[in-house]
């Protein structure tokens, strides 16, 4: 009665007869193992509480498995089958820890043989885990023989141990082809399926060999269901890799799964066909009208992988996914929630301005029911809505609001505030409301990260909304109520406006002398410095300071502080002497966003600080000598090839520009097999002006190796003379050598020489991007000590603002500032401004004002601090 | 009185002799093995690990592990040593190359502080084939009369022949009843 009691008590703890038990009293128990004679029940309960701790995740060390596995063989006196059992089990789980498990290798392989066939199967599987390369000769004959066993436990085990050995022996696993091939002719279904695997993985290297195969066998018809659906696959991805169009005998065939008496084919078939690159509407109807009947099926995991497919390809097959919407409005009700979520996503992608309303309304009554990955799904369904209709904009905020106030992880709240954050910057009308929303969130926000992101795109954009003020108690509240990182944040965010508006300077310092007295360290000294540095009542340092953030790369400072405190000078640090951060191309920034992006899969915040690429190449430039004098690397070009891509060499060059000096690093490649290459330079002829300072030829080029020479330039004292032209040539002394050895044949080699594409220095190579928050109030500081430069220009050849300022982008080399970049829609006239810095550290400011005519006319007015700077922007532009 | 005792045990079911067959590689320890066992030559292959069967001896049941003789192998043996009754020794006596190896293996192992009881049969196998060396040979090439405080006996057998086995299980059988 009492053990009763007991039971039920576990039983209402949800706990497990194994929980609370510890390694090291299992490891001791293990010695039971060795007593004579074997207590079945005793052993079974231990090795159950074993397998259960591997389970759990413990880890054994090495010596400790060891040991455990040498007592477990003593357990193969025993006869009892469960207990035979649990052993196997074990010696897979201990296999990849423990030493020396080959010591089961007989018994194990006399059990695989044996009569008992409730052993032969688990023998297999663990026999194959403890085998190694080198072993698996030895238990050959005996997989060959289990491949082809009646018993279809027996050869499903040894074509599936065999499989997973062809990671470590494919050889060995080949010669079993024979009697694999014999197995797919098996009458069990599963047999059949795993034959047909390990044909494929012997074969998957061959294109050829596999093109057969699957020749073969969609010929004859598989029975097994499984078999079918990959073989299904096979025929797809060849479909896929064939370049022209549909391999007909293929396609056709999966098109025949379609009318499969089995439904998993049926689904198989129409996953692969509307999943393939090229299909016509024809040959798409079939399968799409396949899953639409699956959308009615009775069954759940139908319905699912049905709306499932079709909310994958439901962008890449607008109208055909169209054709189901009937059918995926009857699944929003579904009771089963992944399945309606994914029905109104789906809809939400293929539907119209109109229905979205109704949609969104009806996800509101269930989204509270479904698992924060399913959320995240209906997030980006609205951020790819907001994008599409910006009018509605409206509804779908109020109902990201609502959703943001609900439960939910990191990864859910920030995927909303994302598309929040995209909603305002991509509509101006929404701007506000957005902001409020953000505000409402922060007041009672459980994650640090989120709140700090927001109180920073508050601090940015809410000083230029109409009513600043309003957002200042917002703020305030943080730095009452939160801990140390939102309140320092939440700081920074307010210097933003009393930097920006100076009707609220007067409030914010009493504010900011408040926090001075807060407790952590680093608040207090965000308060002090941005308190000091307001007191002044200076634009231009509030700009320099607070409004602007340091534009230097963060781990070049670091290497540069570090550099500077080694070195003991009495000279002060100099910033400038820092690399620029290197602004990501809007292109990056997509590609990093599409990524991210992915059905479900979302990985979460994945940000490192990466090393851009000029960190990478200024390191490799001070190992060559002769460079690490030029001072700091300004900017790397992009590639530029100046050979055609198919030719006897291949040279690609980039640009690395210093203050002073331009160092032109040429990456050469070798593709002739029967030439070595030595003494390999390119030869320039530079212009007036430009001076070569040093060449650094490549010793050894030998075939199908990347050699790199460099060349250091002096840029002209003259500005105007540093936008040039230059001819090249490869230079270099051939030694004839035979292919297949690299060896030369002879020690003479004669002197040859390759002309190069000409290599051009502009000016975009000179500038380097720099993002500026506020660039109008830049433009205001630079009107005073610099020289502004304006131009009027025709640019017959743009038909478009949005191409007009893609180019001038790209010719300049400037960053676009305050998204103006973007150009709402319709509009005739735009105005583009770009900021930067010339080598050397004069400050680039450039406004572009557009007007669409018959080409685009463009009033180009350029501030610099340097006045040849602005000329030769401007002059260059012409 | 100890009469009266040993058919007590014998009553309550005695506990399994555990025996251990040893020996160089391709000696023939598992060809005894199941000659033991099922009475019949079985085809064997180089043992890799063991082989552990029930051996039923008259009235009385034995435990054998058949531990493999590659050289890999003989240092496993060792995990093998605890609880053990008797060990079955076998010797090639047709390899005359590596009996001094199989001398210094049987020595190594007797002077393990778990075996200090137990008791030793050397079989001298193999005597069926041609120009092998007899059991006195073998008795001296081994060293045994070296051998002090233990309890041994050598015989000669032919396991594919089936001869011999018998007379040293017998031998065996007594040895451990007397030993309790």
């Amino acid at each position: 009665m009492s053990s009763f009691k007991k039971d039920k008590k576990e039983e209402e703890d949800g706990s497990c007869l194994f929980t609370g038990i510890e390694k090291t009293t299992v490891l001791q128990e293990c010695r039971t193992f060795n007593e004579t004679p074997v207590n079945p029940k005793k052993c079974i309960r231990i090795m159950t509480s074993i397998l259960y701790l591997l389970n759990q995740g413990e880890q054994l060390s090495s010596t400790e498995a060891t040991e455990a596995f040498f007592a477990m063989t003593k357990l193969f006196q025993s006869q009892d089958v469960i207990l035979r059992r649990m052993v196997y089990l074990g010696i897979k789980e201990l296999s990849g820890v423990a030493d020396d498990v080959i010591i089961v290798t007989s018994s194990l392989t006399k059990d695989m043989t044996g009569k008992e066939d409730l052993y032969r199967a688990a023998a297999i599987r663990a026999l194959c885990s403890i085998t190694d390369a080198t072993m698996l000769q030895a238990i050959e004959r005996y997989m060959k023989q289990a491949i082809v066993d009646r018993n279809s436990a027996v050869s499903s085990a040894a074509l599936v141990s065999s499989l997973h050995m062809t990671k470590m022996a494919n050889d060995v696993v080949k010669r079993y082809v024979n009697e694999a091939q014999e197995a797919i002719n098996s009458d069990n279904i599963m047999v059949q399926y795993h034959a047909l695997g390990v044909l494929y993985h012997i074969r998957k290297t061959d294109k050829l060999a596999v093109n057969k195969l699957v020749a073969k066998l969609t010929k004859s018809s598989l029975r097994s269901p499984y078999a079918a659906c990959m073989l299904i696959r096979m025929a797809a991805k060849l479909l896929e890799e064939e370049e022209n169009g549909s391999d007909l005998p293929f396609f056709d065939f999966i098109e025949s799964c379609l009318r499969h008496k089995s439904e998993v084919v049926i689904y198989e078939a129409a996953h692969a066909i509307v999943n393939l690159k090229c299909t016509t509407n024809s040959e798409l109807a079939h399968a799409i009208s396949c899953l639409q009947s699956f959308c009615n099926s009775p069954k759940a995991t139908l319905r699912f992988a049905a709306v499932r497919t079709l909310n994958q390809v439901a962008i890449s097959h607008l109208a055909a996914v169209k054709l189901c919407n009937m059918d995926l409005e009857n699944l929003i009700t579904d009771s089963n929630r992944s399945i309606a979520t994914l029905a109104i996503t789906t809809l939400l992608k293929t539907g119209s301005e109109s229905s979205v309303d109704r949609l969104m309304k009806q996800i509101a009554t269930f989204v509270s029911e479904i698992s924060d990955e399913f959320k995240v799904v209906v997030v980006q369904a609205i951020r790819a809505l907001s994008l599409k209709f910006p009018r509605k904009h409206s509804v779908l905020m109020t109902f990201l609001s609502m959703m943001l106030r609900d439960e939910g992880g990191l990864e859910y709240k920030a995927s909303i505030a994302d598309t929040i954050i995209t909603i305002i910057e991509d509509n101006p009308d929404a701007k506000e409301i957005g902001l409020a929303h953000l505000c409402e969130f922060i007041e009672d926000c459980e994650h640090t990260s989120l709140a700090v992101r927001i109180l920073h795109l508050l601090g940015k954009e809410g000083p230029r909304t109409k009513q600043p003020s309003k957002y200042i108690r917002f703020i305030y509240n943080r730095v009452i109520l939160e801990n140390p990182t939102v309140r320092a944040a939440a700081i920074s965010a307010m210097a933003q406006f009393g930097a920006t508006c100076p009707d609220l300077l007067e409030n914010i310092l009493v504010l900011l002398a408040r926090c001075q007295m807060d407790s952590d360290d680093e608040v207090r000294d965000r308060a002090t410095y941005y308190s000091n540095i307001l007191s002044y009542l200076d634009p231009s340092l509030y700009n320099s300071y607070i409004i602007e953030s340091p534009q230097v790369s963060i781990p070049s400072l670091e290497r540069s502080l570090k550099e500077y405190c080694d070195g003991c000078t009495d000279e002060p640090f100099d910033l400038k002497s820092v690399p620029i951060a290197v602004v990501p191309t809007n292109e990056e920034v997509t590609r990093a966003q599409q990524k991210s992006e992915g059905m479900i899969m979302s990985t979460g915040p994945t940000k490192k600080v990466k090393v851009s690429r000029e960190e990478n190449y200024a390191q490799k430039l001070t190992l060559i000598p002769g460079i690490a004098q030029a001072g700091s690397l300004f900017r790397s070009s992009e590639v530029v090839e100046l050979t055609e891509s198919e030719t006897e060499y291949v040279v690609r060059c980039i640009k690395h520009t210093f203050s002073r000096c331009i160092v032109l690093q040429f990456d050469c490649l070798n593709t002739l097999s029967d030439q070595l290459l030595e003494n390999v330079r390119v030869q320039l002829e530079p212009s007036e002006g430009y001076k070569i300072l040093k060449e650094i030829p490549c010793e050894k080029l030998p075939y199908n190796e990347t050699g790199t020479t460099y060349i250091v330039l002096q840029y002209p004292e003259n500005f105007f003379a540093s936008v040039a032209t230059f001819g090249a040539v490869l230079k270099f002394i051939v030694k004839d050598c035979d292919p297949d050895t690299g060896l030369p044949d002879t020690d003479e080699g004669y002197d040859d020489e390759y002309i190069l594409e000409d290599l051009e220095i502009n000016l975009g190579d000179q500038i380097q991007r720099v993002s500026k928050v506020n660039w109008q109030a830049s433009w205001e500081e630079l009107s005073e000590n610099c020289v502004e430069m304006e131009e009027t220009y025709s640019l017959a050849s743009m038909s478009t603002l949005e191409e007009a300022v893609k180019n001038i982008i790209q010719f300049l080399g400037l960053q676009p500032a305050e998204r103006s970049d973007k150009i709402p829609e319709g509009k005739t006239t735009h105005t583009l401004l770009l900021a930067g810095i010339f080598r050397g550290g004069a400050d680039i400011l450039v406004r572009a004002k557009l007007a669409l005519a018959d080409g685009v006319t463009m009033q180009l007015t350029v501030r610099s601090t340097h006045p040849d700077v602005a000329e030769l922007v401007t002059a260059s532009v012409g | 009185m100890g009469g009266l005792w040993s058919y007590f045990r014998g009553l309550l079911g005695a506990r399994e002799m555990r025996i251990l067959i040893l020996g160089l590689d391709g000696a023939g320890k598992t060809t005894i093995l199941y000659r033991l066992q099922v009475g019949e030559v079985v085809t064997t292959i180089p043992t890799i690990g063991f082989n552990v069967e029930q051996v039923q001896y008259k009235n009385l049941k034995f435990q054998v592990w058949d531990l493999g003789g590659q050289t890999s192998i003989r240092p496993y043996w060792r995990c093998y040593y605890s609880n053990t009754d008797a060990i079955i020794y076998v010797v090639d006596s047709a390899d005359k190359e590596r009996i001094g190896i199989s001398k210094d293996e049987l020595f190594h192992m007797l002077r393990e502080e778990e075996l200090t009881d137990a008791i030793l049969v050397v079989l001298a196998n193999k005597q069926d084939m041609a120009g092998c060396m007899t059991v006195a040979e073998v008795h001296q090439a081994l060293g045994l009369e070296a051998l002090k405080n233990r309890t041994f006996q050598i015989f000669k057998t032919s396991a594919t022949k089936g001869e011999g086995l018998d007379q040293a299980m017998d031998w065996l059988a007594n040895a451990l009843q007397n030993k309790k």
